[in-house]
């Protein structure tokens, strides 16, 4: 048990059996809706009408038109092309972000969970530190010091996310080491890092998978955060918060550029969630014993 | 329990330690030069000496740590670079607007969460469950900074029912005033509270309705219930009354939880309705990256969350048996 027992769950793990209809729904859609946007954020040259940095001045706050999918902007520039765009880097910090938070949880909940003692003792308290700042007060003073740019963006994520995979890894490590597979590898003198990596990791990437989907939606909405408050990449980058939040200049005559852009947001988290919770139903046999019908 | 209230208690210490030297931290990670990346490009060699003098940057890191520490443990967070003022001083005149409109959104969620966990849990697979669990998928997906600019586009712009920034009397105040017969100021600070909480509450109200639904479902299966409900109690008291009471074990430590991302989203929240708390002197102390100030804000948020993850920790145990016991 970690030290901060009462709290079972670790933060974010949303313990959850969908409703039966929503449950396959939740794949397909989610699945569908990532899928889409994944394909227009790489084939975003192909599918953007116009060039980024196009101004049309007279056509500034047009509405969805053929011309313009989506309308213009304040400086009249085409709002799809610029979400298109938009997509790519979202997508790219929140991959990275993810890709780095669960490599790094990963070792430390498999190495915590595996050697136990004071290792696990160390590794955990570690862990409990930098879940005890409210998320995204540390991303945004990480970004604060080190400055904005796409790295240090991701960066910023990777600070305050990897302490979940860290727990989720370690929890079923815990399990997995007494299973009696593990036990005929070790006796078989397999060393540490073929059962690690051979037996019990393979075991355990279902609960990565749903905290990665799960994770990217959630890094998106914080990138998108940073750019909203000004911290993100920096202009003329056509990142999805800077639209939502430079809209909001013109928030009581002309709401659509940001209304638009939290739209994009939104529908792209939500996607990752749906996908995250039909691949929990899907992948995490824990959470499919755990309810008794 | 005093066994366990001692042992939570000692875990605090090597917490509060951690975040402390994870505060520290962030000054090393700076690039290149402090002083002169603070003070920019017009920078005199005598500025950048007398700013890495009042940095403390000469000393080597663990002196740097160490009177870090003495520093805290007296109160002094330092001074702000650009304020001339205790970094103290300054986040204690906001601290009240912030811990006001993160709690008021923390009842909120905890009120609108945990009804519709119970009414989606009673009877799973329905109508009503199936659409709370996609209004919830649908809140947990809603960045609260869109959220925040749709209730007042909708509810301060057009309709002009709700003003749209500020703040008015804090709530003690008001409420006091109220007490002794002016209601005005209460309803006043309650229309102005009223958008920036809801906004900040419906993430968390989400996140609550589902794992009430699913610690309601697991508790309904148990025989106490069927016992209840064979003894002729009627539906609603069973659920309300026996069950629920059980159900909300697991949520409680979620609640303590909910409160560190209440206090994240409330820098957003705050700077969208211009509430005169800590998450606008967040923004404005990153902007001029004044160092100090921004590790005093980064402390005090971390601190109160710790704080606040003891507490519910504490009425955790007095509630449930089980944990002390462990």
């Amino acid at each position: 048990m970690t030290a901060t027992s009462p709290q079972a769950a670790p933060r974010g793990a949303r313990r959850l059996r969908l409703p039966k209809p929503l449950r396959n729904a939740s794949l397909l859609i989610g699945a569908a809706i990532t899928l889409t946007i994944i394909g227009l954020a790489i084939f975003a040259p192909l599918v953007a009408t116009h060039d980024l940095a196009q101004m049309d001045m007279p056509n500034r706050f047009s509405g969805p038109s053929l011309e313009h999918l989506l309308g213009t902007d304040n400086f009249g520039r085409d709002i799809w092309s610029r979400l298109v765009y938009g997509a790519r880097i979202s997508l790219s910090i929140a991959l990275i972000a993810v890709v780095a938070s669960a490599i790094i949880g990963t070792l430390v909940g498999l190495i915590s969970g595996y050697f136990g003692g004071w290792i696990d003792l160390v590794l955990m308290r570690i862990t409990d530190v930098f879940l005890g700042f409210p998320p995204l007060v540390l991303v945004l003073a990480v970004v604060a010091v080190m400055g904005p740019g796409l790295m240090n963006v991701a960066l910023s994520l990777v600070v305050v996310s990897w302490t979940e995979y860290a727990r989720v890894v370690r929890s079923t490590t815990l399990t997995l080491r007494e299973q009696n597979y593990v036990q005929a590898a070790r006796a078989l003198g397999a060393s540490w890092p073929r059962i690690l990596f051979r037996e019990i990791l393979p075991n355990s990437l279902g609960p990565i998978i749903v905290l990665a989907s799960l994770g990217l939606g959630t890094a998106i909405i914080w990138e998108s955060a940073l750019s909203f408050l000004g911290f993100g990449l920096p202009p003329p980058a056509p990142t999805w918060g800077w639209s939502l939040s430079y809209g909001t200049r013109f928030i009581r005559d002309e709401p659509w550029m940001s209304i638009i852009s939290g739209a994009a947001i939104m529908v792209t988290v939500l996607g990752f969630n749906l996908l995250g919770d039909g691949l929990r139903d899907l992948l995490d046999p824990r959470q499919q014993t755990r309810g008794k019908g | 329990m005093t066994d366990y209230i001692i042992r939570r208690l000692l875990l605090f210490i090597p917490m509060a330690i951690g975040i402390v030297v994870v505060t520290f931290c962030l000054l090393l990670l700076i690039p290149g030069d402090p002083a002169s990346v603070l003070l920019g490009q017009e920078a005199t060699p005598e500025g950048i000496a007398a700013l890495r003098r009042t940095l403390g940057l000469d000393d080597p890191w663990y002196v740097r740590l160490g009177g870090y520490f003495l520093n805290l443990l007296q109160g002094d967070m330092g001074r702000s670079i650009f304020q001339n003022a205790p970094v103290s001083e300054i986040i204690f005149d906001r601290l009240g607007a912030t811990i006001e409109l993160a709690t008021v959104a923390l009842v909120l969620a905890v009120a609108v969460g945990v009804t519709l966990g119970v009414l989606a849990a009673n009877r799973q697979g329905g109508i009503i469950d199936t659409f709370t669990m996609l209004l919830a998928q649908i809140g947990i997906s809603m960045p609260v900074y869109w959220l925040a600019l749709l209730l007042m586009l909708a509810f301060a712009v057009h309709l002009g029912w709700l003003p749209a920034i500020g703040r008015g009397e804090p709530l003690p105040t008001a409420l006091a005033m109220a007490l002794t017969g002016n209601p005005a100021p209460l309803v006043d600070s309650l229309s102005h509270i009223l958008l920036p909480a809801a906004s900040l509450a419906l993430n968390s109200a989400a996140i609550i309705s589902r794992l009430v639904r699913t610690s309601m479902l697991e508790v309904l299966r148990e025989d106490f219930v069927r016992t209840a409900a064979a003894k002729g109690i009627r539906r609603g008291p069973v659920i309300w009354r026996h069950a629920l009471r059980n159900a909300l074990l697991p949520v409680v430590s979620v609640i303590g939880l909910r409160f560190g991302a209440l206090l994240g989203g409330a820098i957003l929240t705050e700077t969208i309705f211009a509430w005169p708390g800590l998450g606008q002197l967040t923004i404005s102390a990153i902007s001029q990256r004044d160092i100090p100030l921004i590790q005093g804000i980064v402390l005090t948020f971390a601190l109160i969350y710790a704080t606040v993850t003891l507490l519910v920790d504490l009425l955790y145990a007095a509630v449930d048996p089980r944990i002390r016991l462990r």
